[in-house]
């Protein structure tokens, strides 16, 4: 089992380590923006002033804190386990993906910065870049892969209502890992101006340690709001798993927990070993990816292979450095979850619960009920349910052969 | 060992001959693979002094898009690091001084493993590695590329400040690639006289040659660099010339068009030095 010595709140380390991944691997003209940018945050980070700032915003803008919510019919028809919903689907903006832009948008502000410039998938960073940015008044660029805008139509409307200018990225597969790329070409060449507010906790360093940070709330408030509901902690806790925010941001705080199983569920695509997937930790290998060392899919020349995943927030060939750490030292367990799988989970939430969960936290779900069937009743699963499926109504339809006016 | 020193011999050559150095950029197995062994010999016949040899990457992320498309070209023909080290060889075959350096991201040598591709490159006759993506300050992850006697050839940009600067310059081998703007490759943002001042804070701090790279795209951005750096690199244009050529010769004949003009402005300059 994992080293009983380590604590896991302790990393990074001062090089933006964890263990031997993360890191700063990144064209030399962006070394002196991160550089300042980690300073910058090291200090905010320590700010009273700039927390009690995040505090509010989060509370008063974001709707904080989000409940704990008892799937008990779900529960019931899966017959094991109780499932608990982490409801980050009632943040403002619909996802987890608030809290982490509404940190980032401090910073930025602070740091006399601008200009934002964002990368987008599913279009829920996007839209959350959006949303901050229209509030603080700041100018935003967001970039998403071309087949990405295609089936995310609703998100890049929303973005365009809230005033964002919405690059399409033709190049390699037109994804989340190409936006990045394109994003990355943009803020070396607007040094100056420019904040690159990344999505998740991937990237080099200090990104996957802000974006955690940002987002482990979602951690620390699901601690608190157990110990006060259920008198304990619970069982095991899943997320789904893209570049792994969301997923982090509900583990961070139970990490030194070890009797608490953590699990996070991959994009499996259409099956791990069809190769149609978006399954990073599970099947991919070490490599350098965006900034940091990582797990990534890759062909046996290093190559960056293309990822498929019925949801466009999972559809990413990396994963952020802590979630590799986490796997190698054995204390967070990384699986695949199919398409047809997550589908499956969806509509089984809607019909029982009431509740749209986006694709991505569908793979959640479906990971949480397969881990429930197999445990006691009075044991608890706390799924992250870290957003709502508004946005993926379309792609839904579409796969069911369904065309929506 | 030649193999080793063959930049530091071209360098010592071109300072004794008070030439600027010309070092053109080619993504290799672009445009198609059998022509990359015939253009590097046309560059030499036309003047190259040092050879960059790019790796194609999916993911070149400090690339503008001549050099993304070129880098999807050649991926989409298959092109890996084994068919690069077999072109060098090839090259070898007929050329044994002019300097290879390998240009490119992390990714494929980590997966190929440092050691292996070290030994690899030594064995086909390359002569340095320029890690895109590999910073001085994660210098311990390339190691053994420099273990194996190749030169590990840094980046320096107008971000990187003095401090950064002292540490690349310490750590360089071969020459030190001075980056003229903040941007991607291919860009035109070039300004001579903010390079000229980077470039001589540069050379108080380097035991290496500087070449200068990004924006220089013909002879005369060509010859405004080269009178105050060592070498001059030439990349997005010439990739950009060499696109669509439907043959190997028909490729190495543009690399020849290209690059005459640019070595004849270069020799210009040391003739009226010297006179
Ligand atoms: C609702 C939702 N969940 C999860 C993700 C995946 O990202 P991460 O793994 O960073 O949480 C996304 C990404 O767009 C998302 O929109």
């Amino acid at each position: 089992m994992t080293d009983e010595t380590i604590d896991f709140h302790a990393l990074p380390d001062a090089r933006g380590r964890f263990g031997s991944y993360g890191g700063v691997y990144v064209a030399e003209t962006l070394m002196a923006p991160l550089a300042e940018l980690t300073e910058a945050y090291e200090r905010l980070s320590r700010d009273p002033e700039f927390i009690a700032e995040f505090d509010y915003d989060l509370k008063h803008y974001v709707g904080r804190p989000s409940p704990i919510y008892h799937a008990q019919r779900l529960s019931q028809k899966v017959g094991g386990a109780q499932i608990l919903l982490k409801r980050e689907d009632l943040n403002h903006t619909g996802a987890h993906k608030i809290n982490n832009t509404i940190g980032q948008a401090l910073v930025a502000r602070r740091m006399g910065k601008r200009r934002i410039i964002a990368e987008t998938g599913a279009g829920q960073h996007g839209v959350a870049s959006a949303t901050v940015c229209a509030r603080l008044g700041l100018e935003c660029v967001v970039y998403m892969g071309a087949v990405d805008i295609e089936r995310q139509a609703i998100n890049v409307y929303r973005m365009k209502l809230l005033g964002a200018q919405v690059v399409p990225v033709t190049s390699g597969s037109k994804t989340l890992k190409d936006a990045l790329n394109e994003a990355l070409r943009d803020w070396v060449t607007n040094v100056d101006s420019t904040f690159y507010m990344i999505g998740t906790v991937a990237g080099p360093h200090p990104y996957p340690q802000m974006v955690r940070d940002f987002n482990s709330v979602v951690g620390r408030e699901a601690r608190a709001q157990m110990l006060e509901q259920y008198g304990r902690l619970p069982h095991a806790l899943v997320a789904c798993v893209g570049g792994g925010s969301n997923a982090i941001g509900l583990f961070h705080a139970f990490l030194n927990d070890r009797d608490v199983r953590i699990v996070g569920a991959e994009a499996a695509g259409d099956g791990i070993e069809t190769g149609r997937h978006a399954a990073s930790l599970a099947a991919g290998r070490p490599g350098v990816l965006h900034g940091n060392r990582t797990y990534v899919l890759c062909d046996d020349n290093g190559q960056i292979i293309e990822t498929h995943s019925v949801s466009a927030g999972l559809d990413y060939p990396g994963v952020g450095p802590e979630h590799a750490y986490l796997k190698d030292a054995g204390r967070a367990q990384y699986v695949g979850v199919t398409d047809d799988e997550a589908l499956a989970a969806f509509h089984e939430l809607a019909r029982t619960e009431g509740i749209l969960a986006a694709l991505e936290s569908s793979h959640a779900i479906a990971q949480g009920i397969k881990l429930a069937r197999d445990m006691r009743k009075d044991e608890l699963v706390l799924v992250n349910l870290s957003g709502r499926g508004d946005k993926d109504v379309h792609t839904i339809a579409r796969r069911e052969g369904l065309t929506l006016g | 060992m030649t193999a080793m020193n063959r930049i530091d011999q071209r360098f010592a050559a071109l300072k004794a001959a008070r030439r600027p150095g010309l070092i053109p950029f080619i993504t290799a197995g672009d445009p198609a693979p059998e022509s990359t062994v015939a253009i590097m010999h046309a560059l030499v016949a036309a003047g190259a002094d040092l050879i960059e040899l790019g790796v194609p990457f999916s993911d070149p992320m400090a690339d503008g898009p001549v050099i993304q498309h070129a880098n999807e070209r050649a991926l989409a023909k298959g092109v890996g690091l084994v068919q690069l080290f077999a072109w060098v060889r090839e090259f070898r075959q007929r050329d044994a001084q002019t300097p290879i350096v390998l240009m490119g991201y992390l990714n494929p040598v980590e997966i190929m493993g440092h050691a292996a591709f070290a030994q690899a490159a030594v064995a086909a006759g390359v002569d340095g590695v320029l890690l895109v993506d590999c910073p001085v300050e994660e210098l311990d992850t390339a190691q053994p590329i420099r273990d194996a006697g190749l030169a590990q050839i840094f980046l320096a940009a107008p971000t990187t400040d003095n401090a950064r600067l002292s540490r690349i310059c310490d750590e360089a081998s071969g020459f030190l690639y001075y980056v003229s703007f903040a941007g991607i490759t291919g860009a035109a943002k070039l300004s001579t006289d903010a390079v000229r001042e980077r470039v001589a804070a540069i050379r108080t701090r380097a035991h290496t040659p500087v070449a200068v790279g990004f924006g220089v795209r013909d002879a005369e951005s060509a010859a405004a660099i080269a009178g105050f750096a060592d070498a001059v690199v030439i990349g997005s244009a010439l990739v950009d010339t060499l696109a669509g050529s439907a043959t190997a010769e028909e490729a190495a004949m543009r690399a020849t068009a290209f690059l005459t003009p640019i070595r004849a402005a270069l020799d210009a300059l040391t003739a009226a030095d010297a006179a």
